[in-house]
Order: C-alpha cells, then sequence, then structure tokens
C-alpha cells in the first residue's frame, strides 16, 4: 500500500526533516557565538557534539525493534519540540543560569540524538518496499540538498528577518508537521490506536511552537538581540535612562538608553586617557570630583593613587550606582571602587548639584554621556562650566569626554570653544577606543595646564594603555581633525544638541 | 443664577465635545487636593457697591507721597523713587502679598507663578529697563551698541516651547506637521512682513512697532492698523491659512487674552514686530525665572519692605484744592487687619492701581466727568498650579519650557522647572485659560460659583489631549481666578483718545499701570512707574 504513495512525498519528508536538523545545530553555535562571543570555539563545540550525538542516535536506533512507525512519529514530535523552544530557552535562561554552557551543550546533545533517530528509522521503515541501493542514494542525496538550502536560507533569509528566536519556533513548527504529516503516510504501518493519540500531541506540539510565536516579540524585546548586538544579561529601567549590559566576544557592554558606554574588552584605554591627565597637574590630587562615571571605572583610576582622600561622584542615576555595586562582572570590572570608603556617591543630576556650597577639588572628572539630548546637553553649557569654577583651585585640572572628534568634530569643538568662552584654558586630547573609535576629551583649568611636563606619577605596572610617550602624543591631532570654530553652547541656544544630532544622525 | 453643569462648561470652554469628557460622575475618585484661590474680590467688590457706607476716620497719616496699588507699576514707582533718594512715601496693597498678576507661588520647594511669566530682553533704546535689570543681576554687562548681554540662566533654556497636533510634540509653535505648502508659504509671507514692520521708522525715525509703546510712532499708518482687527488685516493681506489662523490667534489670546477677530491690528503685529531685532530674523531672547515675574515682583519687595502697606483697601481720593504748590489729596483707607478706616493727607499720589478701580475710587471718574469714548476693558483669566509627581511619557519633541495644545481654547503649560535644569521628578506645570469669547456663555457671577472640582476636572480634560496618564501623576491642582487680568487691546482702542488721556495727571494724582498702555506687559508697566514717579520727583524738585 505504500508503494502506491507518491515517492516524491517521501523525499520532501528527507527534505524537510534534514533542513531542521541543521538548522537546529546553526542555531545553537549562532545563539552560543552572541552569547558567549568567540565564535570559533562556539560553532566547534556545537558542530563537534551535534555530529557525535547524531552518531549516539544513529547507533541507538538499532534498539528500536517494533513498531519503527510510531517510534519515529514521536521522535519526529519530540524533536519538533525541543529544536522549536532551543533558541527561546536558551535566550531566557542565560541571564538566570549559571550552568548556561552545560544547558545549550546538552540541548545540542539531545537534539542531535534525535536527528540521528530519524534517518535510520525511516530507511528501516522504507526498505521494504523500495530497493535497498536506490533507498540510499535518494535518501543520503535529499538529506544533503536540505543542508545546503538549510546552509544558505539560515544567514540570507531567517536571522536577518525572523531573528534567531521565531527561526526556532517556526521550524519546530514544520517539524511537528512533518509528524502530523506521516501519520498520514505511514497510517499503514501504524497500529489504528495509535493513530489518533499521535495527531493529538501532533496539534499540541505545534500549538505550544505557534503561542511561542506569537510571543516571540516580547522575548526578542527581553533579549534584544536585534539592537544591542549581543545578549542582555542585565536590563533595567529607572526613572531616567533604560540600562543594559550584553556580552559579547569575549566582554560585557553598557548600554544607557541604546548607547554603548563601555566595552570591558577595551574601557581601560578609554578611561585611563579620560583620568590620568587630570592628575598629573602641579596639584597633587587628594580631593576628586566625578559627574557622571555611575559605572565606577573613572573611580577605579583614580583610586590607583594612594594619596586620594576623597572622591565624591554625582551621578543622576540611583539604579546606576546601586548596579556598579553589586553587579558581579562590573563589580570585578571597576574592582569594588564605589564601595571604597573613600568614595561618596550622590545621586542628584549634576546640574543641579552644581549649585551646592562645597570645598574646591584638586582634580575634577567628567564622564556624562554624549550630548544626545537636551537634558544632557545642559551639562555642557557654558554656564554649568562657569558654575563649576566655584568648585575648582586655580591649578586644579578638569578632564572631560567630548565625543568623537573623528564622527563629530562640530560638536567636538562645540564643547572645546564653550569651555574656552566659559573663561578655562583648554587642551584638546584624544585616544583610540576600539569600541569606539577615534574618541576626544579635553583638559580644562582656569591655568594652562602644562602638558609637557606630564610624567605618569605611578609605576609603569599601573597602566594598560598609558606610558610616558603616548601620554603626550594624546594632545598631537592628525591632519584628518581639524580645529574648528562652531557657536558655543549656552542654555538658550543648546547647538550642541544639534551639532550631535546633525552629525551621528545616520551615523550608527 | 443657574448652576453650571460641568460637562457643559467643560466642553464649551475648551471646546471639544461634551462626550469626550469624564469624570462627570464620580469626582471622588480623583484624589487630587488643591484650592480655589482669587485676588480679594470681597473687599474689592465693596467698593462698587454704592451701600458701603464709609466709616468715621479714626487717625489721619500725613505723608509725602503715596503709592495706590502693588503690582509692577506701583513697585517700579517706589523703587525709582529711592532710587532718586526719596524715601518718605508709603505703598497701599490692598491684597495680602505685593505683586499683583506678576505674583508667584511656592510649595513643596517648587516656585512658580501665578500670572505673568517672562519678558523679553529689552531693545538697546530702553535705557532704563536695561539699567534695571542691570542693577538686579539679570544683565550681566551692557554691549557697546546698548544691547544688554542678559545672563545665560535667566534667558529661557532650550527646548523653548513645543506645539502638540497630530498626535505628537512638535518643536515650535507653527505645527508643521499636517500643514500644506500653501501655510508653509502664507506662514512665511507672515514672517517676512512682520520683518518688514519690525524695521520700519516714521518720518521722525520713530519705530512702527516698539515697546514700551509710547517709543513707537503715532502717525496714520499706526492709527489705521489699531483701527482694524488682526483678523481683518489679515484677510486684507490673503491670508486665509486655517493654520497660520491659528498661530496667530494663540499669540492674541496669549499676550492680550482676546481672540485674532477682536485684537486691535497693531497690538496684535506688536507682539511678532516689536519683539524682532533689527535686521535680524531672531525674536529677542526671552528672559523667565522659575517663579516667573514673581522674581522681579520679590526683587522690588525686598527693596521696598520698610515702604509697604498690605490689606489697605483705598476706597476713596479726593484732590483737594488746585494742583498748585501746596495742594493735598486725601486717601480714605480702608484697614483689613484693624477693621477700621484710615486717612491719608498726601502732596501726591502715584496711583498704581487698574483704571477699572479708579472709577469707583477716584472724584472725578465717580462724578462721570472723565473722557470715555473707548473703554478699559479687562480679561477673565483662569490659571492652574498643576503638581506632579513625575512626568509623563512623551512622543516627540521633549518637554519644553511652553507647552502648547493645538486646537485647544487653552493656552497649554509653562513647566516651572524647566528654567533650574530640573528634568526629572516632581515639578509643577502653570495651565494659563483666557475667557476670550466675544459672547461669554457665562457670566462672571457665574464663573465664580462654579467649585474647585469642576476647574480641576477641566485642566486635567485639557491635559488629557497630549497625556492620557495624566491623572495618575497629578497630585494638586490650585486654581487662580483672575476676574480683571489683563487690559484688552481690541479694535481700535490702543491709539484712542481716552487711553492716551488716562496716564495724564488729575491735579496732584499721577497714573501709573499697565493697562495705560491698553497691553498688559512687564515692560510697559515698568514703563509708567518710572514715568509717574518722575512726574512726582519734577514736582517736588519744582516746590523745594
Amino acid at each position: 500500500m505504500l508503494n502506491r504513495a507518491p515517492l516524491f512525498l517521501l523525499y520532501l519528508n528527507v527534505l524537510v526533516i534534514a533542513i531542521c536538523g541543521l538548522i537546529y545545530e546553526l542555531l545553537a553555535g549562532t545563539l552560543a557565538s552572541y552569547v558567549l562571543g568567540d565564535s570559533v570555539t562556539q560553532f566547534s563545540l556545537v558542530i563537534g557534539t551535534y555530529l557525535s550525538a547524531m552518531g549516539v542516535g544513529a547507533w541507538l536506533s538499532r534498539y528500536i525493534e517494533r513498531q519503527l512507525a510510531r517510534a519515529f512519529i514521536e521522535i519526529e514530535l519530540a524533536l519538533a519540540f525541543l529544536g522549536g523552544i532551543s533558541a527561546p530557552l536558551l535566550f531566557v535562561a542565560f541571564p538566570w543560569v549559571d550552568w548556561f554552557r552545560p544547558l545549550l551543550l546538552g540541548t545540542v546533545f539531545a537534539v542531535g540524538v534525535f536527528v540521528g533517530l530519524e534517518l535510520p528509522l525511516l530507511m528501516r521503515i522504507l526498505k521494504e518496499h523500495l530497493d535497498f541501493s536506490d533507498l540510499v542514494s535518494r535518501v543520503l542525496a535529499f538529506d544533503y540538498i536540505g543542508a545546503l538550502i538549510a546552509s544558505l536560507l539560515f544567514p540570507l533569509v531567517f536571522v536577518p528577518y525572523l531573528g534567531l528566536v521565531r527561526t526556532s519556533l517556526v521550524f519546530g513548527i514544520l517539524n511537528a508537521c512533518v509528524g502530523l504529516w506521516s501519520t498520514f503516510l505511514l497510517k499503514p504501518l501504524l497500529n489504528p490506536r495509535n493513530v489518533s493519540s499521535l495527531r493529538w500531541r501532533s496539534i499540541v506540539v505545534m500549538g505550544i511552537l505557534v503561542v511561542g510565536l506569537l510571543k516571540a516579540d516580547q522575548l526578542t524585546q527581553f533579549a534584544e538581540e536585534s539592537t544591542l548586538g549581543g545578549n542582555v544579561i542585565h536590563t533595567s529601567q529607572s526613572p531616567y535612562q533604560r540600562i543594559a549590559i550584553t556580552n559579547k566576544r569575549g566582554g560585557f557592554q553598557l548600554f544607557l538608553n541604546g548607547h554603548l558606554q563601555f566595552n570591558s574588552v577595551d574601557e581601560y584605554r578609554y578611561h585611563e586617557a579620560l583620568v590620568h591627565p587630570a592628575m598629573l597637574g602641579s596639584r597633587r590630587p587628594e580631593r576628586v570630583l566625578v559627574m557622571g562615571g555611575g559605572d565606577g571605572l573613572a573611580v577605579r583610576e583614580i583610586l590607583k593613587y594612594p594619596e586620594i582622600r576623597e572622591v565624591l561622584l554625582v551621578d543622576l542615576d540611583p539604579a546606576m550606582t546601586q548596579l556598579s555595586k553589586t553587579f558581579p562582572p562590573l563589580v570585578a570590572l571597576n574592582k569594588s571602587s564605589l564601595l571604597d570608603p573613600r568614595v561618596r556617591v550622590v545621586n542628584q543630576d549634576a546640574f543641579v548639584w552644581i549649585n551646592e556650597a562645597v570645598d574646591p577639588f584638586d582634580a575634577v572628572i567628567i564622564d556624562f554621556p554624549d550630548p544626545g539630548s537636551f537634558s544632557i546637553g545642559k551639562l555642557y553649557t557654558s554656564h554649568f562650566f562657569r558654575k563649576l569654577k566655584t568648585k575648582l583651585h586655580p591649578d586644579s585640572l578638569v578632564s572631560i569626554q567630548c565625543t568623537s572628534p573623528l564622527v563629530a568634530p562640530k560638536s567636538y569643538w562645540c564643547i572645546i570653544r564653550t569651555l574656552e568662552a566659559a573663561g578655562y584654558r583648554v587642551r584638546p586630547f584624544q585616544a583610540t577606543v576600539p569600541s569606539f573609535g577615534i574618541w576626544g576629551y579635553a583638559l580644562a583649568s582656569l591655568s594652562e595646564p602644562d602638558v609637557d611636563a606630564f610624567q605618569l606619577a605611578l609605576d609603569q605596572g599601573s597602566f594598560r594603555f598609558l606610558n610616558n610617550s603616548n601620554l603626550h602624543e594624546l594632545f598631537v591631532f592628525p591632519q584628518d581633525i581639524p580645529s574648528l570654530t562652531p557657536e558655543i553652547n549656552r542654555l538658550d541656544n543648546q547647538a550642541l544638541v544639534r551639532y550631535y544630532d546633525e552629525e551621528w544622525h545616520g551615523y550608527d | 443664577m443657574a448652576t453650571i453643569n460641568r460637562r457643559d462648561l467643560i466642553s464649551s470652554l475648551l471646546g471639544i465635545s461634551a462626550a469626550t469628557i469624564s469624570g462627570c460622575s464620580k469626582p471622588q475618585e480623583v484624589r487630587i487636593e488643591g484650592e480655589l484661590l482669587s485676588p480679594d474680590f470681597a473687599t474689592g467688590h465693596r467698593l462698587r457697591d454704592p451701600a458701603t457706607a464709609i466709616g468715621a476716620i479714626e487717625q489721619w497719616k500725613e505723608i509725602p507721597v503715596v503709592i495706590v496699588g502693588g503690582g509692577i507699576a506701583g513697585l517700579t514707582a517706589g523703587w525709582h523713587l529711592r532710587r532718586s533718594g526719596f524715601e518718605e512715601f508709603e505703598l497701599l496693597e490692598l491684597e495680602d502679598e505685593v505683586g499683583g498678576t506678576s505674583r508667584s507661588g511656592d510649595r513643596d520647594r517648587f516656585r512658580y507663578p501665578w500670572g505673568a511669566h517672562y519678558m523679553t530682553t529689552p531693545m538697546p533704546e530702553n535705557v532704563a529697563l536695561i539699567d534695571f535689570l542691570q542693577e538686579m543681576g539679570v544683565v550681566r554687562e551692557v554691549a557697546p551698541d546698548g544691547s544688554p548681554i542678559v545672563s545665560e540662566e535667566y534667558l529661557c533654556r532650550e527646548p523653548e516651547e513645543r506645539v502638540y497636533a497630530e498626535g505628537q510634540w512638535h518643536e515650535g509653535l507653527f505645527p508643521v506637521p499636517g500643514a500644506s505648502q500653501d501655510d508653509l508659504d502664507q506662514v512665511a509671507d507672515f514672517h517676512a512682513k512682520m520683518l518688514e514692520w519690525s524695521t520700519k521708522r516714521d518720518a521722525k525715525g520713530k519705530r512702527l512697532f516698539a515697546l514700551p509703546i509710547a517709543d513707537s510712532s503715532e502717525d496714520s499708518e499706526t492709527r489705521r492698523l489699531d483701527q482694524v482687527s488682526m483678523l481683518d488685516w489679515m484677510n486684507e493681506q490673503g491670508w486665509d491659512s486655517p493654520r497660520l489662523r491659528w498661530y496667530v490667534d494663540y499669540a492674541c489670546r496669549d499676550d492680550y487674552g482676546l481672540t485674532i477677530d477682536q485684537t486691535s491690528a497693531w497690538a496684535g503685529i506688536l507682539y511678532y514686530a516689536g519683539r524682532l531685532r533689527r535686521e535680524s530674523h531672531e525674536s529677542q531672547d526671552v528672559i523667565t525665572w522659575p517663579s516667573g515675574n514673581g522674581h522681579v515682583v520679590e526683587y522690588l519687595r525686598r527693596q521696598l519692605e520698610p515702604h509697604l502697606q498690605r490689606r489697605k483697601l483705598v476706597a476713596r481720593l479726593k484732590p483737594s484744592g488746585d494742583s498748585g504748590r501746596d495742594a493735598t489729596c486725601e486717601l480714605v483707607v480702608f484697614d483689613k487687619d484693624q477693621d477700621c478706616w484710615i486717612g491719608y493727607r498726601a502732596k501726591r499720589v502715584i496711583f498704581a492701581a487698574p483704571q477699572f478701580v479708579a472709577k469707583h475710587v477716584i472724584e472725578r471718574f465717580r462724578e462721570g466727568t472723565a473722557v470715555n469714548d473707548q473703554p478699559f476693558r479687562y480679561g477673565w483669566w483662569l490659571v492652574a498650579n498643576v503638581h506632579l509627581r513625575g512626568r509623563p511619557k512623551d512622543s516627540g519633541f521633549p518637554m519644553s519650557w511652553d507647552n502648547v495644545l493645538y486646537e485647544s481654547k487653552s493656552l497649554g503649560y509653562v513647566v516651572s522647572t524647566h528654567q533650574s535644569g530640573i528634568d526629572y521628578g516632581p515639578t509643577v506645570w502653570t495651565w494659563y485659560y483666557p475667557f476670550a469669547d466675544a459672547k461669554p456663555r457665562y457670566t462672571r457671577e457665574q464663573l465664580l460659583s462654579v467649585p474647585w472640582a469642576d476647574w480641576a476636572e477641566m485642566v486635567m480634560t485639557d491635559l488629557e489631549i497630549a497625556h492620557p496618564e495624566i491623572r495618575s501623576l497629578v497630585t494638586r491642582i490650585d486654581v487662580m481666578r483672575w476676574g480683571h487680568a489683563m487690559v484688552q487691546p481690541y479694535t481700535g482702542f490702543v491709539w484712542s483718545e481716552s487711553r492716551k488721556m488716562a496716564s495724564k495727571p488729575d491735579r496732584n494724582i499721577h497714573f501709573a499701570n499697565t493697562d495705560l498702555s491698553g497691553i498688559a506687559l512687564m515692560e510697559e508697566a515698568f514703563f509708567h512707574g518710572v514715568r509717574a514717579a518722575d512726574e512726582v520727583l519734577g514736582f517736588l524738585k519744582e516746590r523745594a
């Protein structure tokens, strides 16, 4: 009776099974690379585990002796369910579990075992009805064609248009369809008592996966895989901003409102350049003011100087400074800087805090986010910089992060000229931070900073980026960053926010 | 007197369909505190009641100069007297606190205006005002060409204004999205015309539109523009764009409490052309403070404290004898604290209260012998200070100083914390509503009977247009009813004889109030305060 079934339908079955199997493998590899970084290692491990698991599956197939058709359909359904939920399961589990790698490889292994069972069983089912050499050649040919189709469609169509979570669910549904369809195709080989139970189970599996597909938006939003380009290991929404920490390529990244603040891989370059020049003036800093910088990384650099007595950190968002005190990867990165007894944290808008009466500081580090909104732009105005003067000694140095002078030259020079208009002597400087590109800073003081006399005041062992020669090169600008004189950023024009918007718009 | 149905009140005043108004049946669900405030209507209205008998004067005070009224004009007059070395004066104020319609409030560490909330940076010609602002520390220095350089913290912080239209906030006051090319062309034409007017001067070299308006040209062109309404004048120009009309109508309601068809075209143009800097497209920068012009009041109050007499109702002003050197003026004053009548004998009086009070107080006005062909008219205003526990989520352009709702009859709201740079957390919004309809649906008496809950509901209904979740954020709404808030520059009034004659002294009474200019502006009140004080000083000097 089976002979009468159109053969191409059987081969189509093989093709779909093959595509699904390879898609699950690619999903696992891609997801592991996103989440854990180091794609070579992740793909090697996933492929190795998957292929060996297929071998295990193939070997296990010999122990299935009776009711082959029923076993085949049950395996299809198990595979549909496990493969279908694999990507969402792993994404959701990642921030919550410590045993992510075992979970990942265990899932890959289980999927591999089921896929390894599929073809041997199908071939044994069909061998009664087909010439063996014909069977082997055709089944294997369709299996490999399916692999080709999957490997082409996965990067070109499924990842860009569906994303990992939806792709996973869609192929799970497809796999369950194969199971359901096989209850019709292989009906003559099934015990009639089992048919309806198998069909019901197919429908239940499909139903679960369809629900998952409908909720996929929430899952992907949760994972933010598309916007931040890595897996989110922490998110919170404070009244001030959306805080997200992602993990990719062996490091982790902090995003505020979707804008990258640092990447743990190269933030040392950014923070060494931001902090140390301001510590090298004629005045040995003992009391330092940090504004912004709630990640505690600038404070970490400051605390390298043993003579530091007090660091005051003024950062708007208690959620951010709290995270820097408690989130283990961040605490490890900032070396518990915000927990140091010499460090005092004030959670207030610096624009409001600046009106408070406090004794002058020996050095000031300004690490506000880029001026992408009016509420941040006000912190780069001549008004704010004038108010800052009341917090300085005549020879205190101020270091300010000023966005990229290469991507946003008008914004960069707007900050420099605004500092000058507010009465500062300013030395522009820049450093290369791979995650950001060429990054700009300003060293400002009420008296001319004697940059040429700068000598690192700590052992070379305290620095990963700076040494006594590149310290001076920071103040040398290349030809493609000419000095400009844009408008001064004032409270009543917020010129900087408009420059910044114009220059960065379309760049990302 | 029929009580007003809340739904009718809100839908007719805001100009929205009654079906969209909620909260009619369940006002108790709104767990919001608040008070209904007003100037001292009860004492003030005693003046116009003919039955009010003046009691026996228990005590007479002799003082060379008395200032009646402690708004910006009266305070400025006192400031100018002191600055000129003259200290023998008292200022009598009816209310518990000075400031008039520039007063401000404070609660929970917030300060916010109750009325006037900004001024524009004066042109170089306005030397007196620049001097004053320099003394206050608002003007940091004066450039060689005479233009004032205002300290950055007092210039309105960007973003300055936004408008809610088509479900989103947009930068500026003119709603560009959804506007047709014709709308945009007409707006461009309109601004070009305003720029042309701003630089135009008459044969004597006077600007056609200057502040104070006393410095404006008074030639036939000015008079002609005053004789037509802003709407008619725009029709003459062929400007029929509904959006442009809304934009100009908003300006008229905002500055004058009148609709576009009631406002004198001269006054309508002044709103724009009077503020444009010579040869520049830029408007003069806006100067503002968290407490609005209450900041100016506070500065003047500190200067004048020993001269201030609060809670004193001046009921009668009787100049005796001629305007000669020994003429005196008798003031009959009700002391609200002592609940008794007292008398003042002064050489000179600066009457810095509005003209609608003059007709009940000053003998000549009471006898009806004053010129009165074009009466002074004043508009009803409602101002609400809305306390919020946090900021609503916005779509489009971020929260600005001035936030306007396109197609609402309200003027929107000003954010009191904006100028302090407080961009997060609790805040206070000052919401404005002028009763500008030519044919008011309700009488003043009816409006006075509307309970607080109905006004609070109206404010929230209006804010809900742009902020659907506003009810969950509001903690308090205080509502001020201004019965005669601002003088109205209706068609034909600004350059009328009666308006101009009102500034002339009546024997030994000198007049100072913004209404003498036909428009209510800080600049005008200041001008009249200084002018009246100068008249008095001139007389005193002559006598000495």
